[in-house]
């Protein structure tokens, strides 16, 4: 297949498949309201008003266009290609997750939904749908897993708030998965009243679609800075990859351009040798989960595994079914980095440019700290930095025994 | 004519309704589930749905996960089902027995594989609960080439064109999910479910099943007004629950129960 020849936007098909990856895998009470929303949400694509109303809450509310910045000491320090930095960590709320959560507020209240529901992970999903539903006076319900609501304290309070009720999920491992079960319960008990807020490129069709054409403003941007700063397209991409959804939304507009290597950055915790990871595309095979058929972590007996990782938001055993098939594909290579390597790189961006990632953002940094050295210095790597680092203080504090 | 039609017609002649009792296999132990089979058959239950556990059952409530989970604690796996089933078949051929899970262990096993395991085992029919059936077109032509019915459900939410798809799809029998929720939820309006269950009746003749909010006797004998069949789980996963230690206890109160909806039903 010639990349730069591909229709990049005729996937997935009408029927919510990448080849083999996405669909519609959901329980039978889910199936009509999944086609009420795919309708819903095709209507409004195309309309203009709904485009305009979207733009204009990227640019006032969440303050873009977010910068692409060049990081000239670590440039230096790292001895090879540029390194751009496109400021997610800048949006309001702290992350890329706004983008997404607007986009599907708006849709919720055309759909005349008076609550929301969201999963949340690391707490940046939650604390972004938090502060939509309060912005447009929706009802909202985070779920999380009791794990993370130990680990990310600052965010919980953040959407407590905001007004958001946070429900602690305890069934499983406690993490992302588990708090999207539990979500989905929600759903398809409340489903007539009921809007939920998925925050990554995962689920049941339309979801990976939809989230990630609210995310795709991230690349259409950068592509358009890179362009204006260096006069050329970038030689590679860098994205951490949980669900996927800020590497999706940086990704997919350079699809075509056959020039630009793309790098998918997951979690490989303390070593993919070790078994405890959450990097399904560099060490799981393909199931069906959470609506969607992709890479999984799973047991010989298709049992989904329990993740580690340090980062909470990467703390996940699937991945956007996009992804899944850019891996097949070849167009994107997936790598994994481990928490110890994450650690690094967040003390690297911390100290040489004074900026603070999140723990997810940090696995990006650790492979362009190992990518960067290897390329030209006229060569250029853009790295999404999808969120800032303050929601992560503590477990840093704590991972280096420091008491706060 | 197979086991599902032939159990029906049977009941038909007799002028009942089916009794369906659903229970996780392996919980809490997998050596607990041959008997407890067999016990159930005794106190009258038509079919047996036996629940295939998986990590992450989305569609179920707090009661059949935790029932999942305490399967899992023995590694449970889809293979150690199928030899249940056989077991069971030493001794009963005419009770139907079918598989109620999610999709993910049977796409790791392989369609084909499955499909020819189940049937080799005595397996009459599978409902995997996160296969609407868009997402069927590759694995239940080999169900059905395998003798598996396929067993779907409808939900309140189903409109008139899906419950037309899903009676061309479904064999067996169809299950109508009584509310909207989850496994083990709240209560059930039977005038609705009559209503809804009349609107189905337009495209199929296959016999039709309630499930979802049956909790005793009296609520069985009412559904039984209106279903030819009664499918009951969590009540039943309540008595594991109750004393996970005492097999002895969670097969009696299990076929306690069952015998009173079956008299109820009877009545």
């Amino acid at each position: 297949m010639k990349f730069s020849e591909f229709n990049w936007n005729a996937l997935p098909d009408a029927t919510g498949h990448f080849g083999a990856y996405g669909g519609r895998f959901i329980a039978e009470t889910l199936m009509e309201p999944i086609y009420q929303l795919e309708q819903a949400y095709s209507s409004l694509k195309a309309d203009p008003a709904f485009q305009a109303e979207f733009d204009r809450d990227l640019k006032h509310y969440v303050g873009r266009p977010s910068p692409l910045y060049f990081a000239e000491r670590l440039t230096r320090e790292l001895g090879g290609a540029k390194i751009f930095l496109k400021r997610e960590d800048l949006n309001h709320t702290g992350a890329h997750k706004i983008n997404n959560t607007i986009g599907q507020a708006i849709l919720a209240k055309h759909m005349g939904k008076t609550r929301i529901i969201a999963e949340t992970g690391a707490g940046q999903h939650g604390v972004a749908s938090a502060t939509i539903a309060a912005r447009l006076g929706l009802e909202c319900v985070v779920y999380m897993g009791a794990e993370d609501v130990k680990r990310q304290a600052p965010n919980v309070f953040r959407m407590k708030l905001l007004g958001a009720t946070v429900v602690p999920v305890h069934s499983g491992s406690k993490t992302l998965k588990d708090a999207l079960n539990e979500a989905m319960r929600d759903w398809v008990t409340n489903v007539d009243n009921t809007f939920y807020i998925i925050g990554t490129v995962a689920g049941p069709h339309p979801y990976p679609a939809m989230v990630r054409d609210f995310q795709s403003v991230i690349g259409r941007e950068a592509r358009q800075q890179i362009l204006e700063q260096d006069g050329r397209l970038p030689d590679a991409l860098v994205a951490c990859v949980g669900g996927g959804s800020n590497a999706i939304g940086l990704f997919h507009p350079f699809l075509a351009d056959e020039s630009v290597a793309i790098y998918g950055v997951e979690a490989a915790g303390s070593g993919i040798s070790t078994g405890k990871h959450a990097a399904p595309l560099t060490a799981g095979k393909s199931g069906v989960l959470h609506g969607n058929r992709t890479y999984l972590m799973e047991d010989d007996n298709g049992q989904i595994i329990e993740t580690h990782s340090i980062s909470a938001g990467l703390d996940y055993p699937g991945v956007g079914p996009e992804h899944s098939w850019l891996k097949d594909l070849g167009r994107a290579q997936y790598v994994a980095v481990t928490d110890a390597q994450a650690m690094e790189g967040f003390h690297t961006l911390t100290r040489k440019e004074g900026i603070i990632p999140a723990l997810e953002s940090s696995h990006a940094m650790a492979y362009v700290m190992e990518l960067a050295p290897k390329m030209a210095k006229d060569q250029s790597i853009i790295m999404c930095l999808s969120g800032r680092g303050d929601k992560d203080i503590n477990t840093i504090a704590r991972l280096e025994g420091i008491t706060l | 004519m197979s086991r599902i039609e032939a159990c029906f017609q049977a009941l038909k002649a007799q002028g009942k309704k089916a009794l369906i009792p659903y229970v996780t296999a392996g919980d809490p132990h997998p050596s607990i589930t041959v008997p407890l089979m067999h016990q159930m058959v005794e106190a009258g239950a038509s079919i047996i749905e036996l629940g295939v556990p998986f990590s992450d059952p989305m569609a179920d409530g707090p009661t059949i996960q935790l029932a999942h989970e305490r399967s899992l604690v023995h590694n449970t796996s889809l293979t150690d089902i199928l030899a249940m089933v056989q077991t069971f078949r030493q001794t009963n051929q005419t009770t139907p027995v079918v598989l109620m899970g999610y999709l993910n262990p049977i796409e790791i096993m392989g369609y084909e594989a499955f499909a020819q395991a189940a049937q080799a085992a005595g397996v009459d029919g599978v409902l995997t609960v996160d296969l609407p059936p868009e997402e069927g077109k590759e694995v239940l032509p080999l169900f059905k080439a395998h003798g598996l019915d396929p067993i779907f459900l409808v939900a309140p939410t189903t409109p008139a064109h899906r419950m037309q798809a899903i009676a061309e799809a479904a064999s067996g029998f169809v299950y109508y999910v009584s509310l909207k929720g989850v496994t083990g939820a709240n209560t059930l309006d039977t005038a609705e479910v009559a209503a809804r269950l009349a609107k189905m009746r337009e495209y199929t003749d296959l016999p039709l099943g309630v499930g979802f909010g049956i909790k005793d006797a009296a609520t069985a004998a009412a559904v039984g007004q209106v279903a030819d069949a009664v499918v009951v789980g969590s009540a039943l996963i309540k008595q594991v629950e109750a004393t996970p230690e005492d097999h002895t206890t969670i097969i009696k109160n299990i076929s306690g129960l069952l015998a009173s909806m079956r008299s109820a039903l009877d009545a």
